[in-house]
């Protein structure tokens, strides 16, 4: 087996390894060793929020405002050395444990196992993405061959081939490698091994832990594993198995302070709203395998290719698109299931940043860019449709949320939709270069946010305060100055958000826009314009948003001077990795020139937009008449003359990109660009007037409840609300009534039915049993009682009557046989 | 003046046990009846002289056959005189218990 692929087999089984490691050899309390109050809540679970914005959060929690601060148990005051008077209490709030000192120092140094594997893993993805990049491939195959796969047979229904495609069955496992492979590797072996890294020092106070330090880096490792295969995973199967279990870790990440109501709701809300993306990925893919027995990929596309589509018809090749993706809708949070990824913040917060915003939100855009050959024109407006749905929805929420890890989720919402517009428009490198540049900034930004929160919580703690919430933005204020690093890295990944030069955000999603401005210029439908237009939008909510965060967090006075005493810049452990990631940050990793987004690596070598396999008369722009630059075509090409018919897709896209790029001013800025530049400058202005300069009034602490449009947008479009009118409320309880309904009259009548018709029955039986055979008995008897007083009447009991008898007897007798 | 053959031992028997059939039926009296009895053997006993004189047909057979039914009629006698004292024995007995030989009264076992 190729190198390439040992090692890519070695990279996923490493985190597994450590997953085993930590939760065999890592200490584990029970649940039993722990009381946790219900009556007391923890101070940061919005509990204090006058009005019912936050409904969701709110509603499971009381203020906390009553809990007598000294609740803690007595083992954390024994337990604390270096921190003694930092320990925290909103996670265990009465903690009676075993957890010594010798334990916490196990579970620490146990923990460095996972960091050290996660660190092996990154090196090793380092070394086969090299390889990767470095393999020119096989320049005879489709583009969409991986360089390199190895499958292996699990399964194989040779006799199963009824339908109308005359052919066997199987089931393969298998890996591959190829450059986005590669790239993801890297991606998720990074910022899985910084949030390790900073997980060791966010994490390890007990009360944050609750005695499950390992388990939590087990689950890290766990996640991880998962992630990694589907990367590398080269068939559906594969992807649909390690897609199930990213959405269990998920589960158990989100819901690691399971002590406390709000993340008991979101893992499950979580887990809940994936499945429902998942049932249309499954459908998707038994559509698939029914008709071509296949579900690796390439030989699925090579079916395609060939012109076996399913059922034989193309909507069914366009569904089997929109169902597969219907996996990422729910995996990447894209609209309408895009509800669980906000309350998923209620998760540790190195795991918002390793699952929330890098890797598993990720997973939908990467499945999309594997099905990407398949999805035909009208899926991909389709994908293109639910991305800018998706990225204005959740802009326009940020806006106005006043919840430090709120406004970076709806942001990785609002740019999880950017990526899956890029891929709908056909922008396929610039989908998963910005997934890659977003990663990064994301990732530091996460953990900025958790840089800052964790300070906030000492500080509160410090305070004895359980009233205050350390996420809200309008309890801090000016911390950029006490907290130097966190801010300058965290306003690194703002810029790169932002869409501002010189950083990795303005390459990927300048690349972004050309590419839908593009595709408007294809086929100006009103989607493609609608497409293109929010796209520019959401740039400008983007760096609104993302600077209003800033300035309302590290800008202006402190406005809550009291936690302000209190807060210091995080141990290095903890800003090691926010500087790691703010360089990542810039543009120096993803190509040369940082106004030149095209001629960087990435998009120019890195990853190509895979050929469209689907028939020509459903590829998208299929009815455009439209000039196809031949000079332009891929070097890649199938055998035979369908490549003609088959590629000239991604062609016209990239032409017109490249025609895009030669517009404004040329090697500076084109005009997507510019226009983009221009917008995200506004945005950054506007934030700056409204929350930025001294004294502004956005600066001011407001506590009432918003109103009007701010409270649609606070209270996230009444989404939630209305799922739960629709969903729980509506449609379950409507169902209960139906069931109920046919519980009590179908069932029950069946029920009693059954009971009466037995009754009846009974009723017939014991008729009969009275009448016929108590009356044949009796009539027996009746018979033989009649027989005998008839007979009685011959016995007299005279001789002389029975010698009578016996004298007629014979003179009968005598007649008889004469 | 006619010839006496079997026709007229068969009647002789025939009225007699007609006559004890009438006695055993008629009479109450235990003794009574036991002679009526007595004529209905004796009738017999008149058959079986009878028949050993002559055959079916009126026939007179030879000497030698003669003895068969006199022998069965003297086997009778012997058997009746039996069957007298034993009846007699419980005739005597049914008066001892019942103080009556009256055989209409005694129907116990009827009920």
């Amino acid at each position: 087996m190729d190198i390439r692929l040992t090692l890519s087999l070695v990279i996923l089984v490493l985190p597994l390894f450590g997953f085993a490691v930590q939760l065999i050899l890592g200490k584990m309390k029970t649940p039993a060793d722990y009381v946790v109050d219900p009556h007391e809540n923890p101070a940061h679970d919005h509990g204090h929020h006058a009005n019912t914005a936050d409904a969701h959060t709110a509603d499971h929690t009381q203020p906390a405002a009553d809990a007598p601060h000294d609740a803690i148990g007595t083992v954390t005051h024994d337990i604390h050395t270096a921190h003694s008077d930092h320990h925290y209490d909103f996670v265990v709030t009465k903690q009676r444990g075993e957890w010594t000192p010798a334990d916490q120092k196990r579970a620490y140094s146990l923990s460095w196992i996972s960091t050290a594997i996660m660190g092996i893993c990154l090196a090793l993805a380092l070394f086969v993405a090299y390889k990767t990049i470095s393999d020119p491939g096989d320049a005879t195959k489709p583009n969409y061959y991986p360089k390199v796969q190895a499958s292996t047979t699990w399964m194989d229904f040779k006799d199963l081939s009824t339908s109308s495609i005359k052919q066997s069955y199987t089931v393969t496992l298998g890996i591959l490698a190829d450059n986005m492979a590669a790239i993801m590797l890297v991606v998720v072996t990074l910022i899985s091994f910084l949030v390790h890294l900073f997980s060791s020092e966010y994490m390890r106070e007990p009360s944050m832990h609750g005695g499950r330090f390992n388990r939590f880096y087990a689950f890290l490792g766990l996640f991880t594993f998962s992630m990694l295969g589907i990367v590398i995973a080269n068939n559906l199967l594969m992807i649909y198995i390690f897609w199930e279990l990213v959405g269990l870790s998920s589960y158990l990440l989100i819901g690691f302070w399971y002590e406390r109501p709000a993340p008991q709701y979101a893992n499950k809300k979580a887990f809940i709203v994936n499945r429902v993306g998942d049932i249309g990925m499954f459908t998707g893919i038994m559509i698939l395998y029914t008709q071509l027995g296949t579900l690796e990929l390439t030989k699925v596309f090579d079916m395609l290719a060939a012109g076996h589509i399913p059922f034989g018809s193309n909507p069914w090749l366009t569904a089997a698109g929109i169902l597969l993706f219907c996996g990422a809708i729910g995996k990447s949070a894209q609209f309408p299931l895009n509800v669980w990824l906000p309350d998923a913040m209620e998760g540790p917060t190195p795991v918002s940043a390793l699952i929330h915003a890098a890797t598993m939100v990720a997973a939908g855009v990467y499945l999309t860019a594997r099905i990407f050959p398949l999805l035909t024109g009208d899926a991909m407006l389709f994908v293109a449709a639910i991305g800018a749905a998706t990225a204005i929805i959740a802009a326009s929420i940020a806006l106005v949320q006043t919840d430090l890890k709120k406004v970076l989720a709806f942001s990785t919402v609002s740019q999880l939709g950017y990526m899956v517009l890029a891929l709908g428009v056909g922008a396929f490198s610039a989908g998963i270069f910005h997934l890659v540049t977003h990663a990064m900034f994301k990732a530091c930004l996460f953990l900025g946010s958790g840089s800052v929160i964790h300070q906030m919580h000492h500080s509160l703690h410090h305070l004895h305060d359980h009233d205050r919430d350390p996420q809200d933005m309008r309890n801090m204020g000016g911390l950029r100055k006490k907290m130097p690093v966190t801010y300058l890295t965290m306003l690194i990944a703002t810029l790169a958000i932002s869409g501002i030069p010189l950083f990795s955000g303005y390459m990927s999603k300048d690349e972004i826009l050309a590419g839908a401005w593009a595709f408007r210029n294809i086929s100006p439908t009103f989607i493609a314009n609608a497409v293109w237009i929010i796209g520019y939008t959401v740039a400008g909510m983007t760096a609104f948003y993302m600077f209003r965060m800033i300035f309302l967090t590290f800008w202006g006075e402190p406005k809550a001077s009291d936690i302000y005493e209190h807060i210091h810049e995080n141990p290095r452990v903890m800003v090691a990795p926010l500087i790691v990631l703010a360089i990542l940050s810039l543009w120096i990793p993803f190509g040369a020139n940082p106004l030149n987004p095209g001629g960087g690596w990435f998009l120019s070598t890195w990853v190509k937009t895979p050929i469209n396999v689907t028939p020509a008369a459903v590829q998208p722009f299929a009815g455009m008449a439209h000039e196809v630059p031949h000079e332009a075509a891929p070097e890649a090409k199938p055998e035979g003359g369908k490549a003609e018919a088959m590629a000239p897709f991604q062609e016209t896209i990239e032409h017109e990109v490249h025609h895009l790029h030669s517009t404004g001013i040329p090697g500076v800025a084109s005009l997507p660009a510019l226009l983009s530049l221009l917008v995200a400058g506004s945005g950054i202005l506007l934030a700056f007037l409204l929350f930025g300069r001294a004294g502004a009034k956005g600066q001011q602490v407001s506590w009432e409840a918003p109103r009007g449009i701010r409270a649609f947008l606070f209270n996230r479009w009444y989404q939630d609300n209305l799922y739960e009118k629709i969903f729980p409320v509506g449609l379950t309880l409507l169902l209960m009534k139906m069931l109920a309904w046919f519980d009590q009259n179908v069932i029950d009548g069946i029920v009693n039915g059954v009971g009466s018709s037995t009754v009846l029955l009974a009723r017939v039986t014991a008729g009969f049993d009275t009448y016929v055979v108590d009356g044949l008995v009796n009539l027996l008897g009746g018979t033989a009682q009649f027989l005998g007083l008839v007979m009685r009447q011959i016995q007299t009991g005279r001789i002389q009557t029975y010698v009578v008898y016996v004298i007629l007897g014979v003179v009968v007798l005598f007649f008889a046989f004469r | 003046m006619t010839h006496i053959g079997l026709p007229h031992f068969l009647t002789i028997s025939a009225i007699l046990f007609a006559l004890g059939i009438f006695g055993i039926v008629t009479k109450r009296n235990a003794v009574m009846l036991l002679m009526g009895i007595e004529l209905v053997l004796n009738a017999a006993n008149i058959n079986f002289v009878a028949f050993s004189r002559y055959n079916v047909l009126g026939v007179p057979l030879s000497d030698s056959r003669m003895m068969v039914g006199q022998m069965a009629s003297i086997f009778v006698i012997v058997l009746a005189a039996c069957e007298a004292a034993v009846a007699l024995a419980i005739v005597l007995n049914i008066y001892k218990r019942f103080n009556t030989i009256n055989v209409d009264e005694v129907d116990n076992l009827r009920d």
